[in-house]
């Protein structure tokens, strides 16, 4: 597996517009003669297919959705980050590139994170000129917002929805192109496998949904946006079809799956109410700029909560652990998500916790109420605050707020060089799909900046280059009679029909529920050896109960939710798996990834620079068989390694 | 609780339906609608029958992908919430609760609850859009936009696309929809080149769709789960015929 990362020569701040020079250009009349496939329609899968057909490539966008808009970008609520500097606080590309490689606890590439804080101040202009409504202030002028890991104002956002405005924003340019027809969208299809052609990703397999086809589609590069992988722990805040099939299939069929280990954990979410629960719901990280964090000093009082013996309004002061401000004085509240998440479940597992099941802590308002009035909450956090009241049914305006972790993001994906190309040449990843850019942990207000970032102003670029490259002989390449489409369909065709066939007990979504509990208890918040030795043991299990005994009722020619839970749940199994083995190889604490075995004397996570400044890629080797491990070694030329430290 | 539902059953576009009764227990007032309904399905699938189409996503309120008639009112009785964030405390043991698709002309059903709102693209399509290729815009603060000019334009943009302002009205119109959009991008300097053009044909493209016309009934209003505003009725309609008039005076 060649893991050369592509980074070209040259300063740091120039290493990109040096590499766009030296690109290989396709003019404009022979663009027409290129096809290529985007999977996905979120923010990194929109802007690219939009993008793409705007410079005349004809391009077929594919999204499992009824409509590209539903994408779960369009989820996010807090904000996108861009080193504008308009608030006139120091911010630069500079310091978002330092802190984005800081709060990624050094396990990012320095010339990929440069570039996205590079080009974050292009996405915010593009944004604007769509109309994205961004919130300003009354000179007309845009506002802004801190979030977590950073002292510097930089947040850009449209009330609590600022990833349905920027995911509207694409979808307006990709609509504008499939009305131009440069674009064929294919809804309510999900893509079940990718096809390589003589080393060169140039094709993929499909499933109708609405009628269970298959069909086999062909281009001259293949790019995924399909997203990240939280829903292998069942329940995280992604949404409910979330899955990691394109993504592991395109592993499976030789490209290298980077850091599987390093999922974030979003220190505000609504805590877990019962067993038949199938969503936890996020809460912006926003709400940290004026929530205080807190849990009552001593288990006594959090007992007398959880029985519903007191309030927690009449708790005074003294009784009180802020215990974000108290550990972390510099950045309290605001300390980045994996400190937060983690300092959560230390005062839970001492008994501290709020809420009936104990796994709860507040994020009370009170006192931002009490400085900025009502109203000036309510014109913040307004949708926020409507949104934890139906679900909870309590007023946060008069009650604290409740919150625990959930899984929110991964960091880990497909592996990339500096182009985005994964292992095999041709298919190109981006968005949360790929590992790049935010280490082993990711800032507040960074997905929607770098999905954009690689939507809109890399991937065409470089996917221009790759068919530059190619040439116009290759051009146009749409032979689905080849060798391998054959093969490949005839392998999605059988696996269909296994699951139709199988005729066992249990539904999918009962092995999802087993395996997110596997997950969660073994490689959450924290692991350690046995566990995960343990878990590896029980997943191996696992899969082999459910390829004896799931049951898949309806017909395969039809729409069939359960074949496709099937489906996802089949490679969410095999893809713990490996998650497990990489947190068991990574013999250190970075960001997501806290090993129990190395920690201070005051718990924070033991970083190993000598050994594991790794990027570790998993490659295939075949059904069976373990994965080997791959290393790209992360080189730090710009920015010392230090211990994170927000105290 | 203890409910009965009456569910509507309809194997394909072209077969008939039919309401069908079921009952579930032990359903948690913590529970959200919709994980009432994973355990119907969840039910149905351990007795070998085929659980109920319906469509969801992101179950928190935004993807606009979760639909349901329940009691006769689109996304329930509680008002700005979709289905996906209307909870079982607002229903009582022993109810008996009606669930039907969207119904439409341009929204044909495709299985049980699942409906096809594609016309819905079809519409953005046409011109919701501001023509803005990658890579040419001038500086963000280039062009200040007065706070309450964007609030305006964000309250339109909140728009969700569910649909159940079409599901709502008599007539199956789409003007609230479609008059989001507009209301959203004609409001903005953006948008100000291309607002002739995009009212006509964003008009043009919903007729085409099979969608009704608008007789100011107001139950779109009262439905919309993101509290969309008639006034974008109006802006549309304003927008609209001023765009007509001067196409035909060929200003």
């Amino acid at each position: 597996m060649n893991l050369d990362s592509k980074i070209p020569e040259g300063p740091l701040s120039e290493k990109w517009s040096n590499h766009k020079f030296n690109m290989r250009l396709v003019n404009p009349a022979n663009r027409r003669k290129y096809h290529v496939i985007v999977v996905g329609s979120g923010l990194a899968g929109s802007s690219a297919a939009a993008s793409l057909a705007e410079q005349g490539y004809n391009v077929s966008c594919f999204c499992y959705q009824d409509s590209p808009r539903r994408a779960h970008s369009i989820a996010a609520q807090g904000g996108i980050n861009a080193a504008k500097n308009y608030q006139n606080d120091g911010d630069s590309v500079q310091r978002l590139f330092y802190d984005t490689i800081k709060g990624g606890d050094y396990r990012s590439r320095e010339a990929n994170v440069y570039r996205l804080a590079e080009v974050s101040t292009k996405i915010i202009d593009q944004c604007v000129s769509q109309g994205v409504p961004f919130a300003r202030e009354y000179g007309g002028l845009l506002a802004n917002r801190s979030f977590g890991g950073a002292q510097v104002s930089r947040t850009f956002y449209a009330r609590g929805q600022t990833g349905q405005q920027l995911l509207l924003g694409a979808y307006s340019s990709l609509n504008r192109q499939i009305g131009l027809g440069k674009v064929t969208m294919y809804t309510r299809h999900e893509m079940l496998d990718v096809v390589v052609v003589g080393g060169h990703a140039k094709g993929i397999i499909v499933r109708n949904l609405v009628t269970g086809e298959i069909t086999r589609h062909a281009a001259d590069c293949v790019v995924l946006a399909s997203g990240g992988y939280g829903n292998v722990f069942y329940l995280s805040t992604n949404a409910q079809a979330c899955n990691v099939t394109a993504t592991y299939r395109a592993y499976k069929r030789g490209a290298g799956f980077a850091n599987p280990c390093f999922t974030q954990i979003h220190p505000t979410c609504i805590p877990v109410h019962g067993e038949d629960q199938a969503k936890l719901t996020l809460m912006s990280e926003s709400l940290r700029n004026d929530g205080r964090v807190w849990v009552p000093k001593s288990k006594e009082l959090a007992e007398k909560i959880r029985s519903g013996e007191i309030n927690p309004n009449s708790i005074p002061e003294e009784d009180r652990d802020y215990y974000l401000e108290r550990k972390y004085p510099s950045f309290g509240n605001l300390a980045p998500r994996d400190i937060s998440s983690r300092s959560a479940k230390e005062v839970c597992d001492e008994g501290r916790g709020v809420a009936s099941t104990g796994l709860g802590v507040y994020l009370d308002f009170r006192d931002a109420i009490i400085r900025d009035g009502e109203q000036a909450i309510r014109e913040r956090y307004g949708n926020l605050f409507e949104m934890y009241n139906r679900i909870t049914g309590e007023n946060p305006y008069q009650t604290p707020m409740m919150i625990f972790p959930a899984v929110h993001y991964t960091m880990g994906g497909l592996w990339v060089d500096y182009n985005l190309q994964s292992t095999i040449p041709g298919l190109f990843v981006a968005g949360e799909a790929n590992f790049s850019d935010h280490g082993a942990n990711r800032l507040g207000a960074s997905a929607l900046m770098q999905g954009l970032a690689d939507g809109y102003f890399v991937v065409p670029y470089t996917v221009g280059n790759y068919l530059g490259e190619l040439g116009i002989a290759e051009a146009g390449f749409s032979n689905t009679q080849e060798d391998a489409f054959e093969q490949v369909e005839a392998e999605v065709k059988q696996r269909i029909d296994q699951f139709m066939n199988m005729k066992g007990t249990r539904s999918p979504r009962s092995f999802h529920k087993e395996l997110g509990q596997i997950i969660w208890n073994y490689c959450g918040m924290s692991r350690n050896q046995s566990g995960l030795n343990e878990a590896i043991e029980k997943l191996q299990k696992l899969k082999k109960e459910f390829w004896q005994n799931v049951l898949v009722v309806g017909k395969a020619e039809e729409l069939n939710a359960e074949l496709e839970r099937a489906g996802r749940v089949a490679d969410f199994i095999e893809f713990g798996e490996l998650m497990c083995r990489d947190a068991l190889m990574r013999e250190e604490s970075c960001g997501g990834h806290f090993r129990e075995e190395h920690q201070t004397n005051e718990g924070e996570a033991l970083r190993n620079d000598s050994d594991y400044a790794f990027v570790g890629v998993w490659e295939y080797k075949g059904e069976g068989q373990i994965p080997v491990l791959q290393k790209e070694d992360l080189a730090f030329e710009n920015v010392a390694l230090a211990t994170r430290s927000y105290k | 609780m203890k409910l009965n539902l009456k569910i509507w059953r309809q194997e394909s576009k072209e077969s008939k339906g039919k309401f069908v009764d079921y009952s579930v227990d032990n359903i948690s007032e913590e529970a959200s609608f919709l994980e009432m309904l994973d355990t119907l399905n969840e039910s149905l699938v351990s007795k070998n029958s085929v659980p109920v189409a319906f469509d969801h996503d992101c179950r928190e309120g935004i993807c606009g992908m979760c639909s349901l008639v329940i009691n006769g009112e689109p996304h329930g009785p509680e008002k700005a919430t979709t289905t996906c964030q209307l909870h079982m405390r607002h229903f009582k043991d022993g109810d008996t609760i009606t669930i039907e698709p969207w119904r439409a002309q341009a929204f044909p059903v495709i299985k049980d609850l699942t409906t096809d709102r594609s016309a819905f693209d079809k519409i953005m399509q046409s011109g919701g859009f501001v023509t803005a290729r990658t890579g040419s815009a001038v500086d963000a603060n280039e062009i200040p936009i007065p706070k309450e000019v964007a609030d305006k334009a964000m309250d339109a943009a909140a728009c969700i696309g569910c649909g159940a302002c079409v599901a709502a009205c008599p007539n199956a119109s789409a003007m609230l929809f479609t008059g989001a959009k507009v209301s959203h991008l004609n409001s903005l300097p953006q948008g100000k080149a291309e607002k002739e053009r995009r009212s006509l044909l964003m008009v043009q493209a919903m007729d085409e769709a099979g969608f009704g016309g608008c007789t100011n009934i107001g139950a779109c209003e009262s439905v919309c789960p993101k509290s969309i505003n008639l006034d974008v009725i109006a802006q549309l309609n304003r927008d609209y015929h001023s765009s007509s008039f001067k196409k035909i005076m060929q200003f």
